[in-house]
């Protein structure tokens, strides 16, 4: 049996900031899906079930919030799903919602991710220490750190790449109204001058920790046909690898170059830096840019990635247009990043990204990763019904 | 929809699990027995999902220690719900009726004697009004025991006659870490724990793990001369609010009963943390008296954190399998006071077929 079409019709996400003093978790959430329905001209209603994802519980210091949400995000009465795989759970969340549309088990799905950082401290809730594991000291720019020092290495990238990313993606948060940071001053020089925190990484090349929630509607055909303009789904996938082995490749891992290469295949896309309009990938540290532009097979591996970069190829009006809502660099409401990841490639397809619209953009990627770079959810978003 | 079966089911209940709480340890002969039971390899596995709680655990990303147990270098398709197996079950089902798989294998993990469960599970409770008082979970189930008994609903007796069976078929599961039945007469004069409730009222703590093994169509058959075949699979939850539900009902189980065909049901495995709940269940479920309710002894004899509900569902396929009974239901919960529901129901032919 083939999967039946599914489209993304709303997009919804919060203000993301530091601090939501002004909000609830169910608060935080409901802005997100009020907006996503809203955006779908459809109401609570009209929804089937609903998927909720977030990343560790203890962030928020709630076990299974979802359960005193259910009320809150309209989920009474109807089945909820709670998703949870690490960093790349708002990508898992909503290929989950996807595939309640896709297997034919529902008609309308209504999916929300949020994290409520400030409730704890994100960076210390990570690292809490465990038995026979590696420490993950210092949260997850420590764990990352030696991947990045590892990427430099063998692709000899010149050491300000970094922070032509990072420069970059603060620039395009400018043009996203719901973006955390915004900060206009930040230059290439700046991100430069900024304080060393886990060598090579600076701390103008790191991801603010936000309160923040991102919720998408995600439709049938028949449903699909009242919208104006859906984003339809060409291709989910989800990988995971172990997080120690002697064999794993950190920088490169395997289960990320398996999700592409399979979900490059679903999509009917040979090359992909041709084919994808516009790609929103989970940049947590600015040099992971390059390092999953290899990954993803946009580029040549060991430096593929960082001349692309370097060359402006990933800038707003490059061939290749990266983060243009500003990424992760620029918002990071851990469980719900990889949504808004997803989310935003669904707005560029649909033409409704406003000022960090990408002129013409069909194809569009979201990425997410998360855990110690094992866990992988992608998706490619399309303005027409697919063929395949 | 594709026809889907059970084919595969492992699983451990202790009371205490003399290892870590991420439970690779327990994972791994799990493993092992699914594939004895399907003859595959990991590599026969199409899509892989895990429920667990990382507050159980008591750390974040619990799970990620977990995947260890598979294996996953070449890496895998999985997903991880913060939930019971059934639901787990239930997204592979999910990922199986897309077509991009045709397998799955789904597990799922608890060490509830890590901590005081009752207190943890307090904390899943609203942050803001509830959580502060610490209303524990026996404590809760006890005020809906009271809700029945002051409603004339159930009285102590059907509780203790809930009990008194599920402590005696729990006589012949070997996992079962409460067995015994006696009386009713006895049961009741045993003291009150949580007023109503007697010890024997309450699912003991329960450490353990279980997994369950998926297959579509002619992958099924070969494993199975009986597989179990999904004929029926759906879930609903109520609002968490004690002060504003109604406790003597589980509306949502009757909602997850209403969307599948109950008709002809010979076995019920209910997953009732507490014998009142069974009760419950029954009226929402429709059950006919002539039902077999629980026969490895349910919830009250054994209830692992996480595959409580799943475990149900095992218990229900293997009874297809053998050829016991040709229709039966099984059912998880989660959440204070029943509040989440999830029904499955399975059958020995694919007639039926899923909807």
């Amino acid at each position: 049996m083939a999967k039946q079409p599914a489209a993304v019709v709303g997009v919804g996400q919060t203000h993301h900031r530091a601090k939501r003093e002004d909000v609830s978790m169910a608060g935080l959430c409901r802005e997100a899906i009020d907006r996503a329905l809203l955006d779908a001209n459809l109401t609570l209603d009209e929804i089937d079930a609903i998927v909720v994802g977030k990343a560790p519980d203890l962030f928020e210091g709630v076990m299974m919030p979802e359960l005193f949400l259910a009320d809150a995000l309209g989920a009474a009465g109807k089945p909820l799903l709670r998703v949870h795989t690490a960093g790349s759970v708002g990508g898992s969340t909503a290929i989950v919602a996807s595939s309640l549309v896709q297997a034919g088990v529902h008609k309308r799905v209504l999916t929300v991710a949020f994290e409520k950082q400030s409730e704890s401290n994100a960076m210390w809730a990570l690292s809490v220490p465990l038995p026979f594991n590696m420490p993950v000291h210092a949260g997850a720019g420590g764990y990352f750190a030696p991947h990045v020092r590892s990427y430099i290495r063998r692709s000899e990238a010149p050491t300000h790449v970094g922070a032509i990313v990072a420069a970059k993606d603060r620039q395009n948060a400018l043009k996203n109204p719901y973006a955390h940071l915004k900060n206009p001053d930040t230059t290439v020089e700046s991100v430069l001058a900024s304080q060393m925190l886990w060598d090579p990484i600076r701390y103008d090349e790191t991801c603010p920790s936000s309160d923040g929630a991102c919720a998408l509607v995600i439709v049938d055909e028949d449903t699909a046909a009242a919208s104006p303009n859906p984003a339809w789904i060409h291709g989910t996938v989800m990988r995971s690898e172990a997080t120690t082995a002697a064999e794993r490749d950190q920088v490169n891992p395997q289960a990320s170059r398996d999700a592409a290469a399979v979900l490059w295949k679903q999509a009917g896309i040979t090359n992909p830096i041709e084919e994808i309009d516009a790609a929103e990938i989970y940049v947590p540290f600015s040099w992971f840019e390059p390092m999953w532009l290899e990954s993803l097979g946009f580029a040549e591996a060991n430096g593929g990635g960082w001349r692309l970069t370097e060359s402006g190829a990933t800038a707003m009006d490059g061939r290749l247009p990266v983060n243009c809502s500003g990424g992760v660099l620029s918002s990071n409401p851990i469980g719900a990043s990889g949504m808004l990841r997803f989310g935003e490639a669904a707005l560029q397809v649909r033409g409704a990204a406003g000022e960090h619209q990408v002129d013409g953009a069909r194809r569009a990627l979201g990425h997410a990763y998360g855990g110690g770079s094992q866990f992988f959810a992608m998706w490619v978003v399309g303005s027409e019904k697919p063929s395949n | 929809m594709r026809d889907v079966a059970v084919v595969g089911f492992a699983q451990r209940q202790m009371e205490v699990f003399d290892g870590s709480p991420t439970c690779v340890e327990l994972l791994v002969p799990l493993f092992a027995e699914c594939y004895e039971q399907t003859g595959w390899t990991r590599r026969d596995i199409g899509f892989w999902c895990s429920g667990s709680s990382d507050y159980l655990a008591g750390r974040s990303f619990s799970f990620v220690s977990a995947v260890d147990a598979i294996g996953v270098i070449p890496p895998v398709n999985e997903s991880h719900v913060e939930m019971d197996l059934a639901w787990a079950m239930y997204e592979a089902w999910l990922k199986i009726q897309t077509g991009e798989v045709d397998t799955a294998l789904v597990y799922a993990f608890g060490k509830a004697s890590a901590s005081v469960l009752r207190r943890s599970l307090a904390l899943q409770l609203d942050p803001y009004t509830m959580t502060p008082l610490w209303p524990d979970t026996v404590s809760l189930a006890g005020l809906q025991a009271r809700a029945g008994i002051d409603a004339g609903v159930w009285d102590e007796r059907a509780m203790a006659e809930v009990a008194n069976r599920s402590l005696t078929d729990a006589e012949k599961n070997e996992y079962a870490i409460r067995k015994g039945g006696s009386s009713v007469e006895e049961l009741l004069s045993r003291p009150v724990y949580a007023d109503p409730l007697r010890k024997h009222d309450c699912s003991p703590v329960t450490d353990g793990a279980a997994a369950i093994v998926l297959a579509a169509g002619d992958q099924a058959r070969e494993v199975r001369d009986r597989p179990a075949w999904i004929e029926g699979l759906a879930h609903n939850i109520d609002p968490i609010s004690i002060g504003t539900r109604d406790l003597t009902r589980a509306p949502s189980a009757a909602r997850a009963a209403a969307a599948v065909d109950l008709d002809g049901v010979e076995l019920a495995e209910l997953h009732a943390p507490f014998s009142h709940q069974e009760l419950i269940l029954r009226r929402e479920l429709g059950l006919a008296d002539d039902v077999r309710v629980n026969p490895s002894g349910g919830a009250l004899t054994g209830n692992p954190m996480f595959s409580g509900g799943g475990i149900r569902i095992g218990e229900a396929a293997s009874r297809i399998w053998s050829g016991e009974v040709g229709r039966a239901v099984a059912h998880a919960t989660s959440g204070p006071a029943l509040q989440q529901n999830l029904v499955c129901v399975l059958g020995s032919t694919t007639e039926g077929a899923s909807n």
